[in-house]
């Protein structure tokens, strides 16, 4: 798919042995759980909780009807979906413009300036939810922008969670742009904005994509603050997902069928744009 | 570096400015929006959406009545601690709330929740309707209530009549050592005498807290402090671990359960029996025929339940609070009589399969099934009530941790002695801060 | 912090050939001096960045800021309904943290230590994994695509999903891993328990694999295109087999790669959470019990937000010294070291 052809070379024995062996047991060792996902969204209940079996001794798609109703999550797909795909879409645009300052332009304070974004990275969660979610309240309280329990309110903290590694792979590769571009259309009148959106922008297109799948996955999967920050008209996926545990049982197969229902788009996404995250990863974190 | 102070110094001005900012929760509700309520109901069904339709109708009810539009919204239980939190430290939360009745101390220490003074009992219909043991489990002693509560639950010994009938036992155990030799029979070919739930911590503290109570033991003393290592408490603590650990009357497997796995057993008939809070509706949920189980009270050390060291239940169940900061005191107050009001106390307990927490109401014949009447005797004669102390929940905290391990320590074959749950007891109550 | 410094190209005769750094003016020594444009000057770079800083300060900077103030608190229950009015504790909370011979600071010198040989050995493998494969997967072959499909779901699964599998899959009684290993192959005269207990670490660190080496292998192949057919095609002239291939030219090729993926997959291990907490729930067990998972036990647990906040910030001092320490040592090495 995506890395070119090595030309040809006789490989010795040893070498295709190697391969063999090691590329069976790694994908055995990655496809078992996506199996046991598949096969268990496949069973009743009563067989799910009782000695596992590797083929389903009963197959029923029931499960697949009873998780639209289980939890709404039809709903909390659709706030996942939009939180991160707004978040996405606003991070790799300040990421852009971040990364092109601090690629093109010299100025004071940028060291300060990378450092401190980039050590953000470092902050562990758990000791700024509490602050974040009382510094949105009181937002809130003063300016009349809810931020808490909102979509937007997560959103904005979703888009920072990502922010630093995007801001860092995307100057990366706008290095690797030959700057002769861009001064070309500076020369022809554009403003430093429109050699951004004319030139550098088009060239970095697969350094882009890579941060944007980042940025997606980043949201897609976050918990933590998801639980805190949250209700039930904004819950996202990756907390409304544990509703199929409950005060009474856990419904492991609807788990799994749920889980597999809407992660389809985002793997097959994944999959696709995976290409351009293989080249976009090359100039943003080797170059 | 003069670049680098002047950051720091902007960092520190916004800190400032936020912190100043920080803590405004201290306004005390109102009247201000008298038209709505927020809701925030615990998960009690079999799941979110199951409660929502379980309590739906009456909000509308509710609304019908009174004019004023309940939003509701069912917060699970990995979350709603969580969000009791976030909504005391800001302010911003549901104006009528859901809470385990074994945090209403905890949370009334925070006091973000409307304290039921006289006046508030008044208002909502007085004190004396509601069932005088549900009531112990709403706050400090000598305190004003944090709460009232809704849905009153106790514990019984649920058993499997049939496997009962195999092994020859007559009559459902009543003291533990019964329970013992009984399980040892019942213990055979893949099924086990007793199920428990070995690594969740709520249920761990609560049998801690009453086989303590049968050892004439409290995990706190009068002041308020951590006693949790005292001969009583590593006692009772030892005597719940022991069901895995030398009475083998628990499957090892069983260390692991947190998610009722315990009430699957039982309901499958792989386990005879099962300490549980109203199990029924669970059981027929699970498939179990009605007439396969029976419910005896809980048993004790010697002699029969009472109070003292006669206790043989916590007082469990569901408290309704009112959230300080509302800004339609009234409308929650309207809310809660409603909510405690005979016929919604019947509709309600009557849909979840507990125990109403208003005495009239509990008088109602659809509460006095075999099931429903062991529970309801036990909460009236023999419960007592978890310790009402702020630090409530650090202890269902470490000692439920510390039970999770003594269990997992039994599961691996590892030996249980007085001395390592005393150990284990000890470090959690240095662990104890606050 | 230093940011990583560039590729070296190696050419044949082992010279280092010294590219920009990912950012430009961070402060390396002997940098060429780079032409700037002339349009722009003042404010337009501040204007470009201030979107990103002002978004850092409100969600990152500034609460760590009120973190940090809370850890000098005495933020229990009592006060965090007002914590502008908690009483300050100066360093007490800090005092109880490091204090390794109370049973706090004891509990959380533990867990620090479960964390490090965690992260020491979920980085080790994920990143073992993923360079095996990566090398394994550059000759085309039959499968290779599917095969990179297959490697890279777990990456794209949400994280409840890939932990609850595993967490389904490693139950005592019903699980597969158990059946597998016991019932099947007999590996065991009775089956483990793998979610409480000292085996619950293991489970840890295969989930925490699991779940992470793909990205090392997508970052791992990513970096791999980087090298130059030209280069093995000459080696190949010279008689090198593929093993001394991979020893003399895609390894030294993959270092600065390296660098920043280990400290990315370190940073991310180091803190995760999601992993423990869907793994084993809010109490994890003591072979299992994780520094981001202690944490939030001391503070949301138990509602004292003063001792958690200081242990978060002893977390982030020392985060600060390893990345620090480490971007030095593995800068200075690069640069010294003649590949």
């Amino acid at each position: 798919m995506s890395s070119r052809p090595r030309s040809p070379m006789a490989r010795p024995m040893s070498f295709v042995w190697t391969r063999r062996i090691v590329l069976t047991l790694l994908g055995l060792f990655a496809a078992l759980p996506v199996y046991v996902m598949l096969s268990t969204s496949l069973k009743p209940l009563q067989d799910v909780t009782d000695k596992f079996q590797w083929f389903p001794g009963s197959l029923t798609l029931r499960p697949y009807i009873d998780i639209w109703h289980t939890v709404p999550l039809a709903h909390y797909f659709m706030n996942s979906i939009v939180v991160s795909v707004a978040a996405t879409g606003l991070s790799v645009l300040v990421a852009i413009f971040a990364s092109y300052a601090v690629s093109r332009y010299h100025f004071r304070g940028k060291r300060i300036f990378t450092i401190t974004v980039l050590s953000t990275q470092m902050f562990p969660g758990i000791l700024f939810l509490l602050p974040l979610f009382l510094i949105f309240v009181n937002i809130g309280n003063v300016t009349g922008i809810a931020l808490y329990g909102s979509r937007a309110g997560l959103i904005i903290t979703y888009l920072t969670f990502s922010l630093p590694f995007s801001i860092w792979m995307l100057a990366g590769y706008m290095e690797s742009i030959p700057r002769g571009l861009d001064e070309a259309a500076l020369v022809d009148g554009c403003g430093p904005l429109g050699a951004l959106f004319r030139v550098v922008i088009p060239a970095a297109v697969p350094g882009i994509v890579a941060v944007a799948v980042y940025a997606f996955m980043t949201a897609w999967s976050e918990v933590l603050f998801a639980s805190v920050m949250t209700n039930n008209t904004t819950r996202t996926l990756a907390v409304g997902l544990r509703g199929y545990s409950t005060q009474y049982d856990v419904y492991w197969n609807q788990i799994m069928a749920a889980s597999l229902v809407v992660s389809v788009p985002v793997v097959a996404g994944f999959l696709l744009l995976q290409r351009y995250l293989v080249t976009g990863l090359t100039a943003g974190a080797v170059k | 570096m003069r670049r680098i102070t002047a950051a720091i110094a902007a960092i520190t001005t916004v800190t400032a400015l936020a912190g100043c900012g920080g803590g405004t929760a201290t306004g005390n509700g109102g009247n201000k929006s008298p038209k709505t309520l927020t809701y925030w109901a615990s998960n009690q069904g079999k799941s979110l959406d199951d409660d929502k339709q379980k309590l739906t109708p009456e909000l509308q009810k509710f609304e019908t009545q009174t004019g004023i539009h309940v939003k509701l919204e069912v917060v699970p239980w990995t979350d709603l601690l969580n969000r009791i939190l976030a909504a005391t430290s800001s302010g911003q939360g549901p104006d009528v709330l859901n809470i385990g009745n074994t945090w209403s101390a905890s949370l009334q220490a925070t006091g973000g929740l409307l304290p039921f003074d006289a006046a508030t009992f008044a208002a909502i219909g007085g004190k004396d309707r509601f069932v005088p043991s549900a009531l112990a489990s709403t706050g400090a002693a000598g305190k004003d209530p944090a709460a009232v509560p809704i849905y009153s639950l106790a514990y019984g010994l649920y058993y499997n009549k049939k496997l009962f009938k195999a092994a020859g036992i007559a009559n459902p155990p009543a003291t533990w050592s019964e329970l013992v030799t009984d399980g040892k029979k019942l213990t055979s070919g893949g099924k086990t005498g007793l199920a428990v739930e070995g690594a969740n911590n709520s249920e761990n503290i609560h049998h801690a807290f009453v086989f303590a109570k049968q050892h004439g033991a409290d995990f706190f003393d009068a002041a308020g402090n951590p006693t949790f290592a005292t001969p009583g408490t590593v006692a009772a603590v030892k005597q719940y671990v022991d069901f895995i650990a030398s009475d083998k009357i628990a499957a090892a497997g069983d260390a692991e359960y947190a998610q009722n796995q315990s009430v699957a057993d039982f309901a499958k008939g792989k386990a005879a029996m099962l300490l549980w809070q109203a199990a029924g509706v669970q059981l027929k949920e699970r498939g179990m025929n009605p007439d396969d189980w029976g419910v005896a009270p809980v048993p004790v050390q010697t002699g029969a339940p009472g109070s003292g060291t006669g206790v043989n239940t916590m007082v469990a169940g569901i408290n309704l609070a009112v959230f300080k900061n509302t800004q339609n005191r009234d409308g929650a107050l309207k809310f809660v009589k409603f909510m405690t009001s005979d016929d919604e106390q019947k509709i309600l307990n009557g849909k979840y399969g507990s125990l109403p927490s208003v005495s009239s109401a509990q008088q109602d014949p659809q509460f006095s099934n075999p099931e429903l009447t062991v529970l309801k005797e036990g909460l009236a004669k023999s419960a007592a009530a978890l310790p009402q102390v702020p630090k409530e929940s650090q202890f269902e905290e470490l000692v439920g941790t510390a039970m999770k391990d003594l269990f997992a320590d039994a599961a691996a074959g590892r030996p249980v002695t007085t001395e390592s749950v005393q150990k284990r007891l000890m470090k959690a109550q240095q662990q104890m801060q606050g | 912090m230093t940011a990583p410094t560039s590729t070296t190209t190696p050419s044949r005769g082992g010279g280092t050939g010294d590219g920009p750094g990912p950012f430009p003016g961070s402060g390396r020594a002997g940098k060429k001096p780079r032409r700037t444009f002339g349009i722009g000057r003042g404010a337009v770079p501040y204007l470009l960045v201030l979107p990103a800083l002002l978004l850092e300060l409100l969600i990152h900077i500034v609460p760590m800021a009120v973190g940090i103030v809370m850890s000098f608190k005495e933020l229990t229950q009592f006060y965090i309904r007002n914590w502008g009015q908690a009483p300050w504790r100066g360093f007490d909370n800090y005092r109880v943290a490091v204090n390794f011979h109370a049973p706090i600071g004891e509990a959380l010198l533990r867990s620090f230590g479960i964390t490090c040989a965690f992260t020491v050995l979920a980085v080790g493998f994920s990143w073992l994994f993923g360079i095996a494969a990566a090398i394994l997967m550059q000759d085309s072959f039959r499968g290779r695509g599917l095969l990179r499909a297959l490697f890279m779901t777990p990456y794209a699964l949400p994280v409840y999903a890939t932990v609850i599998i595993w967490a389904f899959m490693l139950q005592h009684d019903n699980g597969l891993v158990n059946h597998v290993l016991h019932d099947q192959l007999h590996l065991s005269s009775k089956p483990a328990f793998w979610l409480i207990g000292n085996n619950s670490f293991v489970s840890l660190v295969v989930v925490s694999i699991w779940r992470n080496w793909p990205f090392a292998l997508l970052v791992l192949m990513a970096g791999m295109q980087n090298i130059p057919d030209e280069m093995y095609e000459a080696s190949a002239i010279d008689g090198a087999g593929v093993w001394q291939q991979i020893r003399h030219i895609t390894m030294p090729s993959l270092r600065p790669i390296n660098q920043v993926l280990v400290l990315v997959l370190f940073l991310w291990t180091f803190n995760d959470f999601n992993v423990p907490y869907v793994l084993f729930g809010q109490s994890a067990p003591p072979a299992g019990d994780l520094i981001s998972i202690h944490i939030y036990q001391a503070s949301f647990l138990t509602w004292n937000f003063g001792s958690g906040s200081a242990m978060s910030v002893l977390l982030l001092l020392f985060l600060l010294v390893v990345t620090t320490t480490y971007l030095a040592v593995t800068s200075r090495t690069r640069r010294t070291s003649n590949v």
